[in-house]
């Protein structure tokens, strides 16, 4: 059953040195405010899993956060490379990263896989490329029709970590707009945590709307704005600038960590 | 009256772009140049044209250029939005989507492309941002064109890493879309900022068959990486009109 906490509270609660951690969000409702909780923590050996690691996982990757990295697009949505991201791969700053890369398709099934608590996704993908030397995908025959196929192997992230629009007082959990993977995320996790803009009385059921029961959510944690840069529909905008500011500033190693010494560390957690 | 400047030759590009798509019923697009050329698509050739963004939202009707894909402005104008597991396995993977516009960063005679690294995998001299969608999408989706400027070191001869397949290494390969078991028709387009190239219909290997105004077909064939085939009755592409130039420069300023 979900517990509302602080924000402060619920990373320390669900968050350890050394573990799995997949923070979703397909460009909307990324959980920037949680991330960079968890660097003010000081929360070492990551391993990250993200679809798009966007600029949330380039400031964890180049504070040095993460042991691992589980994608399938590194980029600067629009924008071009994450600066950070590549750093680390093609120089090993500040550290080495090991990395397993996906297609979006095969990621998004294994979080379906994992959310079905079952050991593997089937599907048609990969087949002809040089990524299925480089992964985990392996062939499987279907064993009705004969037809080959591929099985790329469930997510189950020891975290998940999404941002929402709102909470009831029961951790119930309301989120729209484009819903990404967030769900399969949550419910393939074996812990959770939510960060919303608000806490409601009651959730208004909206059209499209995903509905998240506060029974299959560990920790519930509200932090206004805690999206930015990216965006809560109906709530706050992205903001794309911030994405086209990021390109530059985090070009140099130096600029980026006092940036986020200054902009990250500093800032007092919402509580 | 002021008269209207000429085009450029990225201009060129995306106005020839957005014609390819006058009969198709949808285009899944990724954001840049093929975002654009989309929404001039609707604007001026296809208004009942079905715009499927990676996001998941599907028949978005943006009147800017979105930067991202996954905007604000494109969920809201939806007809609907799915969530990526739905967009990849019901949509894209199932063959619902006509036409696919891709990027990359390297693309070879049979139109496979890089889109992950340049240099040695393990010790990359560029570390590009990975597949994303597009290996499902050149699989599943009815056709493929691909959007890239032209340059030698985007044509080449090897890819540094095959990320997407196009035509895989021919029509009677080991890795060719039949065999693969792949179900879109693939590439059928490579779309520059010179000209277009488009796959020969026995050899699979692609051709030069359409050069823009002002371009010759040494230009292209010094370009390209590998010795470029050019066809027998190379075309020329038909000049912007004002009013695709008038359109797509609004969107543009937006």
């Amino acid at each position: 059953m979900a517990e509302l906490m602080s924000l402060r509270d619920a990373v320390a609660a669900v968050v350890s040195d050394g573990d799995s951690i997949a923070l979703e969000g397909f460009t909307h409702l990324i959980p920037f405010a949680a991330g960079h909780e968890l660097l003010r923590q000081g929360r070492r050996e990551l391993e990250l899993i993200r679809m798009t690691p966007d600029l949330l996982y380039d400031q964890l990757i180049g504070m040095g956060a993460a042991r691992r990295l589980v994608f399938s697009y590194g980029g600067n949505p629009g924008v071009g490379s994450l600066h950070r991201f590549r750093d680390a791969i093609e120089h090993d700053w500040p550290r080495a990263i090991e990395i397993e890369e996906h297609s979006h398709a095969g990621m998004a099934n294994r979080y379906v896989a994992g959310a079905a608590k079952l050991p593997f996704a089937v599907m048609r993908g990969y087949v002809g490329t040089d990524l299925i030397e480089r992964t985990q995908v392996a062939p499987i025959t279907c064993p009705f029709s004969g037809e080959q196929l591929v099985a790329v192997p469930a997510l189950a992230p020891d975290v998940a970590i999404i941002h929402a629009q709102e909470a009831d007082r029961h951790g119930n959990v309301q989120l729209w707009g484009i819903p990404g993977v967030q769900k399969e995320a949550v419910l393939a996790a074996k812990r959770s945590l939510v960060t919303v803009e608000r806490i409601v009385e009651q959730l208004e059921p909206r059209p499209g709307a995903i509905v998240l029961p506060g029974w299959v959510i560990d920790a519930v944690a509200q932090a206004p704005g805690g999206s930015r840069p990216s965006y809560s529909l109906g709530i706050t905008e992205r903001d794309n600038d911030f994405y086209r500011f990021w390109d530059e500033l985090s070009r140099d190693r130096d600029a980026f960590v006092a940036w986020m010494n200054e902009h990250v560390l500093m800032e007092p957690a919402h509580r | 009256m002021t008269a209207i400047a000429d085009p450029t030759a990225a201009e060129i590009q995306t106005v020839v772009a957005a014609r390819w798509l006058r009969d198709a019923a949808s285009v899944f697009i990724g954001v840049g140049r093929p975002s654009t050329a989309a929404i001039l698509a609707r604007a001026v050739h296809n208004p009942e044209l079905v715009l499927v963004y990676e996001s998941g939202t599907i028949g978005a009707k943006p009147v800017r250029v979105p930067l991202s894909i996954g905007d604000g402005e494109l969920a809201e104008t939806a007809d609907f939005v799915v969530s990526v597991p739905e967009m990849f396995n019901y949509w894209i993977g199932a063959g619902r989507v006509d036409v696919a516009f891709l990027g990359a960063a390297q693309v070879d005679r049979y139109a496979n492309l890089n889109s992950t690294v340049i240099g040695d995998y393990d010790h990359p001299r560029t570390r590009l941002p990975g597949a994303g969608g597009a290996p499902e999408i050149a699989a599943s989706c009815g056709e493929v064109v691909v959007i890239v400027p032209h340059g030698p070191r985007t044509f080449v001869e090897r890819l540094d890493f095959c990320t997407t397949v196009g035509y895989g290494d021919g029509p009677d390969g080991p890795r060719s879309r039949q065999r693969l078991g792949f179900r879109g028709a693939g590439p059928t387009a490579v779309i520059t900022d010179l000209g277009v190239l488009e796959p020969d219909p026995d050899t699979k290997e692609l051709v030069l068959t359409r050069v823009h105004a002002g371009v010759t077909a040494e230009q292209v064939s010094e370009a390209t990486g590998w010795e470029l085939k050019v066809a027998d009755e190379l075309a020329t592409t038909e000049r912007p009109s004002e009013q695709e130039l008038a359109v797509l420069r609004e969107l543009v300023s937006r």
